[in-house]
């Protein structure tokens, strides 16, 4: 610190390096972004006021440690950061369409990059990642017949976690700026040398903390699924999305320790000096990039393998018929999880690793594709010989099976590593992912959506909407980005700002059509959920079970009662509820007794508060704003463990008023 | 009105006519030979794929609620003959897959010495073939001619028919090198190097590119790529030679700052051993040698001596170059030897393999021999040798 050069000489003590000149006042479209997204705010927090709202969010949705409160708010951050990322997602689309014969585009490189970067952090750890989330919080302990998950507190606080990562990289976009890296930061380019600003300070600890969240989460699920399943439930009678959220927690609880790593070792490189990925002194940046990708290949897994469950459930739910192969679907699911640690290189054949690393890696991929074919074929053969309904979750399942073969192939076409050497990093590789993501994980999160969306709010979702927003999506998505597919092959690569070759615009102009077509798909999905709010009481489902589904799930009332089941219920063969179902099960209506419940409490919240505090201070240099609140971390969570009573019965009468209202309210249900 | 509804595909399919499609259509054998492997691996999985879209649509159809004579068998779950079909046509498909891959891999690793120029046009005997050394600058590519002494920026030629051996490294940071036309892309590395073989047949202009997003400069990373015939490759060379200025390493130091959408720049003469020098990131006067630091380590190192050749970096800013907040300021380890007694003291290796024509049976390369510099007094104290190119 001696040196004149250092940052630290040019930072205050109270304000670290932030200064006015950090607020980008100079950049007219973040001025406008700042101020709608300002006007927003205020008429939100001026209606939460107005309507006296603060309280009842505080009770009963921000301290809730109830799974399925949690796990509908992390689906309302993700819908939320989904409006951000696909922001950014049509900003790029502008710039590439209009950045032709010597015109700059819109938006110069150091906005352009930012907005890239943004763009895959957000999708991935602030969309992607709450919705799987928030959609396994939700089902997964209703499946297995459970009242809650293991460890609910710590489900909370995971979930605060997460909504402060988010925090943290929403707040770079007015103070100060995001990483210009690419959403993995490779280093160099990611060191301290190349990058010196905040941005890539904002990308570790932003991720970081919502790393914390994710990883509890995963623990947290895997005990539940592991411990808590009803009797008589064997891990051959899961439901295939409880199985595939076992995995994917399994994959969670192995792979992210691996990001929060090597995210560390890169924050010591730029905090203390240390040369874990420098160019100088025996620093490796190819270090970085194996090991990022050795939990990131994992984390595309941890993604599709809940769709894929999804998918299971939906198939068979309305081809009313058992889901084909069980036995080979779980084992798929298995394998899929165990090869995805052994395929991370195949994201840098270029590497120049050597032809026999290069096959090795090469053909375990192809090995994937494997089970992933038998799943689709279990599909299929689900479908075969059944009664399909066409309602909006099946109609995501179809249009899943269509356009996730498409990506498949491609993907096993940039597994052959000299075939990757002439499309890695080129739009066809861009192409490829959004059509595994998008085609994969997306549907199967709509799928998800409208499927389970009765079970959380009692009613279902306005078909005329969803139908309209499917069809959006789709027809926006083949538009998007069957022209990457082409420009890829035309030998155009990712995140150029600029084109010389005017023959290529046509092509970025359909895609950017494309991406305005997703933008009325996301439109249409908002008004659904208006409309439905609205019509509420014509979409009723007063029955519990609207789809005439197979899982337990369906057992409970819509929305199901804090405790999930009065009764613990005894499983007897895959499909329990069907078979409830079949063997004319009847609702006990009497013998209540009182249930153990745990008791709601803030300190997730101030944890998650504190965690951003702390993030802020590091990212701009804060030391006393960081010491002070990692400190108070420490005192709020050992505070915490002082508190005995942080759980408290449902006495048997209220269980039984509340089973009462349910028995009201088929009677009703039957009438109408 | 029905059937003219194919006449919408029309612009679409003529908006595909006008399109350069340089990977499916490059004009060097490698990138051929990748483009073919491409089209085979589609076409095989076309095999399982194009069933698998058809049943989906049939099945959805045929068992819609809507068809009550089709058949509904709710409890049937289970055929261990379809589980065989369904687990063994995509293994089938793998298996055929992963062989191609393995030998095509193998055949077309890039640090492979190429063994045919064309198909059915093996490489000549004794054929020297072309060397470049590339290095990838913030943001414009460097190309070095050790063969003939010149250099050229973001502007690269070859003789057609000759294979041309690249040898790539970085300046900053990752960047990717790319020509579509001639061959795959491969990193370029700071401290690094990656070796890339290609060949172009057809004369013409190509266009190359990084390929590995690398900061603000990244898109005006372009180059043009020459494919010649022999004698007009010849001329180029000596509209090389008769340029203005010599690529010294001060000239290299000052080329090297941040720049964007650089124009072509031709260099006459350049430091023998620049590449190297680059490639051991101690181009700076005084900085120890990558190659010179690890040849110490791997002695035991310098001991405590180490600890005061430590130099702060003042001379020369590349960035801002800011050190870590609580770290030491930004330094560098002063040299011992000049890197010209290293280039001297280090053993020549015999570059060109001779091409393997013999079936491949897993390893198909020899390992890389690892010469690390030697650092014995007696040869530090001989005069240089001197280099082929001087």
């Amino acid at each position: 610190m001696t040196d004149p050069s250092t940052a630290a000489a040019a930072t205050s003590f109270l304000f670290g390096r932030l200064s006015w000149q950090s607020l980008p006042f100079h950049e007219p479209i973040l001025v406008a972004t700042f101020a709608v997204v300002a006007t927003g705010g205020i008429a939100l927090v001026g209606a939460i006021t107005w309507f006296r709202l603060w309280g009842y969010l505080w009770r009963e949705w921000f301290t809730s440690v109830d799974h399925k409160k949690i796990g509908i708010m992390y689906m309302v951050l993700g819908i939320v950061m989904l409006l951000r990322g696909f922001a950014d997602a049509i900003m790029m689309r502008l710039q590439q369409a209009m950045a032709f014969g010597g015109s700059e585009g819109y938006l110069p490189a150091h906005h352009y990059d930012q907005i890239f970067t943004a763009h895959g952090v957000i999708m991935i750890f602030f969309v992607a990642m709450p919705l799987v989330t928030g959609i396994m919080n939700f089902v997964v302990p209703l499946q297995i017949g459970a009242r809650d998950v293991s460890f609910p507190f710590l489900n909370n606080f995971s979930f605060w976690m997460t909504v402060g990562g988010a925090v943290l990289v929403m707040m770079s976009l007015f103070v100060g700026e995001f990483a210009k890296t690419g959403w993995l930061a490779y280093p160099p380019l990611s060191g301290i040398t190349y990058s010196p600003d905040v941005g890539v300070d904002y990308y570790i600890w932003g991720l970081q903390i919502a790393g914390v969240g994710t990883t509890l989460s995963g623990i947290n699920l895997l005990c539940t699924i592991v411990k808590m399943r009803a009797p008589g439930m064997t891990m051959m009678r899961l439901p295939v999305f409880t199985w595939t959220s076992l995995c994917t927690n399994v994959l969670i609880v192995a792979a992210f320790p691996v990001l929060t790593a090597v995210l560390a070792m890169l924050a010591l490189d730029r905090y203390v000096g240390t040369n874990f990925f420098t160019n100088d002194f025996g620093g490796n940046p190819m270090m970085y990039v194996n090991l990022i990708w050795i939990w990131g290949h994992p984390e595309v897994y941890i993604l599709i393998l809940p769709a894929f469950g999804i998918f299971s459930e939906v198939t068979s739910t309305f081809s009313g018929k058992r889901l084909f192969g069980y036995t080979s679907m779980v084992y798929a699911t298995v394998v899929i999880t165990v090869l995805s640690y052994l395929v991370w290189l195949h994201h840098f054949f270029t590497m120049g690793s050597g032809a026999s690393v290069n096959s090795f890696f090469g053909i375990t991929t192809m090995i994937i594709s494997i089970p992933t074919g038998a799943k689709m074929f279990n599909w299929l053969f689900t479908m075969y010989r059944g009664r399909i309904r066409f309602e909006l979750p099946m109609m995501w399942t179809l249009a899943f099976m269509l356009t996730f073969v498409i990506g498949g192939m491609t993907g096993v076409l940039l597994a052959v590593p000299p075939a990757d050497f002439v499309l890695h990093n080129s739009l066809f590789l861009v192409a490829h992912f959004h059509n595994v993501i998008i085609g994969g994980v997306l549907f199967g999160l709509f799928a998800g959506i409208s499927f389970w969306f009765p079970k959380a709010f009692g009613f279902k979702l306005d078909p005329f909407w969803g139908k309209l927003s499917f069809w959006f999506w789709v027809t926006g998505f083949y538009a998007a980005f069957m022209p990457l597919y082409v420009l890829g092959l035309m030998g155009v690569t990712r995140r150029l700002r600029v084109f010389d070759d005017p023959s290529l615009q046509i092509w970025f102009v359909i895609a950017g059509f494309g991406a305005f077509l997703i933008a009325l798909g996301i439109l249409s999905f908002l008004i659904q959920i208006g409309v439905s709010i609205m019509r509420r009481e014509q979409l009723r489902d007063t029955t519990g079970d609207p789809w005439d589904a197979r899982t337990l799930e369906w057992a409970t009332s819509s929305p199901p009662p804090a405790y999930n089941f009065a009764f613990t219920p005894v499983v007897h063969d895959n499909d329990a509820w069907w078979d409830m179902k079949e063997r004319g099960y009847r609702r006990p209506l009497a013998g209540f007794k009182p249930i153990h419940m745990p008791k709601n409490t803030p300190t997730g919240v101030i944890l998650a508060a504190l965690s951003v505090a702390l993030g802020f201070g590091l990212v701009w240099y804060i030391w006393w704003l960081a010491a002070l609140s990692f400190v108070a971390i420490l005192a709020v969570a050992i505070a915490h463990t002082f508190d005995y009573h942080q759980s408290f019965d449902i006495p048997a009468d209220e269980v039984a008023r509340t089973e009462e209202a349910r028995t009201r309210l088929i009677a009703e249900g039957a009438r109408a | 009105m029905r059937r003219f509804r194919f006449l919408l595909v029309l612009p679409v399919l003529l908006a595909l006519g006008g399109c350069d499609f340089v990977v499916l259509h490059p004009a060097g054998d490698i990138a051929w030979r990748q483009r073919d492997l491409l089209i085979v691996s589609t076409l095989l999985m076309l095999v399982v794929i194009i069933p698998v879209m058809a049943l989906t649509v049939l099945f959805a159809w045929r068992y819609r609620q809507g068809n009550k004579t089709a058949t509904y068998r709710p409890k049937w779950d289970h055929s261990i003959e379809l589980e065989l079909v369904i687990w063994g046509a995509p293994l089938l498909i793998i298996i055929c897959l992963g062989a191609l891959t393995w030998m095509d891999t193998h055949l077309l690793d890039p640090y492979r010495p190429l063994s045919r120029v064309a198909k059915g046009q093996p490489v000549a005997e004794k054929t020297e073939p072309l060397e470049v050394e590339v290095v990838a600058l913030d943001w414009k590519w460097l190309f070095i001619y050790p063969q003939y002494g010149v250099a050229s920026l973001n502007e690269l030629a070859a003789p057609v028919d000759r294979p041309i051996s690249f040898r790539i490294t970085s300046s900053a940071v990752m960047n990717s090198f790319y020509i579509p036309a001639l061959a795959g892309q491969i990193y370029a590395m700071p401290g690094m190097q990656t070796k890339l073989h290609a060949v172009i047949n057809r004369v013409g202009a190509y266009e190359g590119f990084s390929a590995n997003y690398s900061g603000a400069g990244f898109s005006g990373m372009r180059f043009a790529f020459h494919g010649m015939e022999p004698s007009d490759f010849d001329r180029w060379v000596g509209v090389l030679r008769n340029a203005d200025r010599p690529l010294t390493r001060a000239a290299y130091l000052e080329l090297e700052k941040p720049s964007e959408n650089v124009p072509v720049q031709h260099f006459a003469s350049v430091d023998p051993a620049l590449f190297k020098a680059v490639l051991n990131m101690c181009v700076e006067p005084g900085k120890m040698c990558m190659s010179e630091m690890a040849a110490i380590d791997s002695r035991g190192g310098l001991g405590l001596a180490g600890i005061d050749n430590v130099i702060p970096r003042l001379a020369y800013d590349k960035f801002e170059r800011r050190g870590a907040v609580f770290g030491p300021p930004s330094s560098y380890v002063a040299g011992i030897c000049t890197i010209d007694e290293l280039t001297a003291s280090e053993p020549r290796v015999a570059e060109a393999l001779p091409a393997d024509l013999a079936p491949l049976l897993g390893a198909g390369l020899q390992r890389p021999g690892f010469t690390p510099a030697r650092l014995d007094t007696t040869l530090l104290r001989s005069p240089a040798i001197p280099d082929r190119n001087s």
